[in-house]
């Protein structure tokens, strides 16, 4: 299996060539190469996923870890030390095939999209960039690694949300991005050194293993009551949850929009922001054995962040950012999976929920995105109000992004269907508060996309476009049939078969009760929205008027970037960085500039006896010399 | 020969010497400055020896550092004359309260 290197290091060496040389290319050209680059990634990682499941990686009923390559780094301790090398078990085989189908399907798409854009050559070299990154992530066989990957697919992000950098909104966005993730990964960062100072290792292989979870049993330290197994996992979880943008961290999010479309559905949709996700999932069995307390409260912030950001999306009229929102809540409903999952066949439902959920998600998802991004090429806005109608011009879109909405609303038998369904039941069998949560943005999903849906593509049907909106060339409706088809297929995958917390084959069926109750919420939910947005009529108005505090609340996205540039700006800069700051100019400068003022002083007054002149120096040092010598001889 | 004393050989060296150190503190050309130089050296030379002559007439260990003064010294005026002329070629001059330029 070790040709599992060539998946990783391909993407890595188009993007030192396209990033050397590139610039001299012709930017089809340059497009070609890290597109053919990412379809031998593709095509091997397939081979990989089949020979990983059926044959090499199975054996009887259960699936092993492999660890193909791996060699020692950096040592700190015989036990202690960092490794890089490569590690396939079911999810990150899985993450592989996810990464590079997305990552394939948007550089396909970008030859339309970019076409023409300053710095294609830039932009194709920073996607190979970023696949090398997320690919590397998965694979890593210890946390280390994964958290270098972490920190490389955060610069790749970064440079690409600010790719169009004349534009000072996308510069902001970018550094906004940056600057919030980072900050979430320093915890990410204390927590990898706590619990590896504990358990003496960084292989997920030891710490994810029966005997390496009874480590985390068997330490008793607390800290202010809590046992430091909790703080590691918690501090980990604040890392996951800065990248896949929970609450509070997720602000980043819909302002990361600014980057080009493809690049927001690689990587804001399918792949990075699920990063999180694949954290929490490569550490659950130490989640659910050293610290279930943990994984309560992130039951509890996946369930707020998903109704929360569900709620939002409702009022945005950005349809990148409505998307945006979606995202936090779908990834927010992984995350919720993942905490009240349990360890073993049938208890562990919802970490195969999850998984589920990851992998059906990443496509309906960048297909929305895509078929944003198609919407956008053709009237050149992302504002609704300036859509409508527009299925009598994009048919290919209008149908892709139907079979999307179809899917993320829960209506089978698409894909989201399946999968939301499975985390539904795992909600339902853990946690009653939480299920009813999930349940009912189900159905505020169903509201939003369909209400997106109808604003796009129905509407104003009669709108007069400036220039007449033309379907997107072949280059950019290809990857979405093809997402579209998978999106109608993947959810018969039998998930469980591959994938679940202690790898180990088991059976799941659809729990027909509480998937008509999904159902039913969902149709609800589309048939709201057909209500209010088929047609343009004044019924949103009426609505949006009944509740109009909850609506400018929620259109404001509750007030949380003002919250935290209140927290930063007036209460940490001005409590805490202007005294500092202060402090730091008047007195430890202020002493620094006392002592340089008097030794200025001093040497200003005593320079001119330095004359330079060689002579006047051997005339004082003769002098000198016959006075010791007189004493010397006189006395 | 032998019959001069030590004496002698010690008041022609401190002539030298103090010639030498006249030369050097009064003199502004930068040649005369290092002949007076090589006059200051020369005369603990003349030291060298006599006082080898004198107080261990066995040995040669002060004649020995004379040689290899006198050597240095060599190599040293070497370097000197390449410095002397480095600077004639740069302001023209060798006088030594000429070379300020890297003053304050």
């Amino acid at each position: 299996m070790s040709y599992t290197l060539i998946i990783v290091a391909l993407p890595f060496l188009m993007f030192l060539f396209l990033g050397l040389v590139g610039g001299k290319m012709k930017p089809v050209v340059a497009g070609l190469i890290g597109t053919t680059g990412l379809i031998i990634s593709t095509v091997l990682s397939y081979i990989a996923a089949g020979s990983y499941f059926f044959s090499v990686g199975k054996i009887g009923e259960t699936y092993q870890t492999i660890v193909p390559m791996n060699f020692e780094w950096l040592r700190f301790t015989d036990k202690l030390h960092i490794d890089l090398g490569i590690m396939l078990d079911p999810i990150s085989v899985m993450m592989l095939v996810v990464i590079t189908t997305v990552s394939l399907m948007v550089h396909i798409y970008s030859f339309g999209y970019m076409k023409g854009e300053r710095g294609f050559q830039r932009y194709y070299a920073l996607l190979s960039l970023f696949s090398f990154s997320m690919l590397g992530l998965v694979i890593a066989p210890n946390i280390f690694q994964m958290y270098i990957f972490w920190e490389l697919v955060g610069v790749s992000s970064y440079s690409l949300i600010g790719f169009y950098y004349t534009k000072p909104s996308a510069v902001a966005a970018s550094k906004k991005a940056f600057i919030v993730t980072r900050f979430a990964d320093l915890f990410f960062l204390i927590g990898i050194l706590v619990l590896s100072f504990y358990s003496g290792t960084f292989s997920f292989r030891d710490l994810t293993s029966p005997a390496g979870c009874a480590f985390a049993q068997s330490i008793t330290d607390t800290f202010m009551g809590w046992s430091v197994v909790s703080w590691a996992m918690m501090l980990i979880f604040i890392g996951g949850a800065g990248k896949s943008a929970m609450l509070p961290f997720h602000i980043w999010l819909p302002d990361a929009m600014e980057g080009p479309t493809p690049v927001s559905a690689l990587i804001h949709a399918a792949t990075m922001v699920v990063a999180g996700v694949f954290l929490v999932a490569r550490m659950f069995p130490v989640y659910i054995f050293g610290a279930p307390d943990v994984l309560t409260i992130i039951t509890y912030i996946g369930a707020t962040t998903a109704l929360f950001a569900a709620v939002i999306a409702c009022t945005q009229t950005d349809i990148k950012r409505v998307l945006a929102f979606s995202t936090i809540s779908q990834i927010a409903y992984m995350i919720t999976a993942l905490g009240v999952s349990g360890y073993g066949a049938h208890e562990g439902l919802g970490y195969m929920a999850s998984m589920f959920h990851l992998f059906t998600h990443a496509f309906f998802k960048a297909l929305l995105f895509l078929g944003a991004g198609a919407v956008i090429h053709a009237v050149h806005s992302n504002e609704m109000d300036s859509m409508g109608g527009l299925r009598k011009y994009l048919p290919i879109t209008h149908i892709t992004f139907l079979i999307a909405c179809l899917s993320i609303s829960g209506i089978p038998p698409f894909s989201g269907f399946f999968s939301k369904d499975e985390i539904l039941v795992a909600a339902f069998e853990k946690n009653q508060i939480v299920f009813w949560c999930l349940y009912f943005c189900a159905g505020l999903t169903a509201f939003y996309m369909f209400r997106l849906y109808y604003r796009i593509f129905w509407g104003d049907n009669n709108k007069v476009y400036q220039h007449t909106p033309h379907e997107a060339p072949a280059s950019m409706t290809i990857p979405l049939i093809f997402l579209a088809a998978l999106t109608c297929v993947v959810g018969f995958i039998p998930f469980s078969e591959f994938i679940s917390t202690d790898k180990t084959v088991f059976h799941t069926h659809i729990e027909w009760s509480i998937a008509s109750l999904s159902i039913l919420v969902a149709v609800t939910g589309i048939a709201i929205a057909t209500w209010m947005y088929r047609k343009k009529n004044t019924s949103s108005d009426k609505v949006t008027a009944s509740i109009k505090g909850l609506y400018t609340a929620a259109y404001h996205k509750f007030y949380f970037d003002e919250i935290w540039i209140f927290v930063t700006k007036k209460i940490i800069f001005n409590g805490i960085s202007q005294p500092v700051a202060w402090f730091d100019r008047h007195v430890v400068d202020g002493f620094m500039n006392l002592q340089s003022t008097i030794t200025n002083y001093l040497s200003r007054k005593i320079k001119f006896t330095q004359s330079g002149e060689i002579q006047d120096y051997a005339w004082a040092f003769m002098m000198g010399a016959v006075v010791i010598i007189s004493l010397l001889v006189f006395i | 020969m032998s019959n001069i004393p030590l004496a002698g050989y010690l008041i022609v060296s401190a002539i030298m010497f103090f010639a030498g150190v006249y030369g050097f503190l009064s003199r502004r050309n930068m040649l005369t400055i290092l002949m007076s130089l090589e006059l200051m050296l020369n005369a603990a030379d003349i030291n060298f020896v006599a006082f080898n002559k004198f107080l261990y007439p066995g040995q040669m260990d002060g004649a020995f550092f004379a040689m290899f003064a006198i050597g240095v010294s060599a190599a040293e005026t070497a370097i000197a004359i390449a410095i002397i002329i480095n600077i004639y070629r740069n302001i023209k001059n060798i006088y030594v309260d000429e070379v300020n330029k890297m003053k304050y």
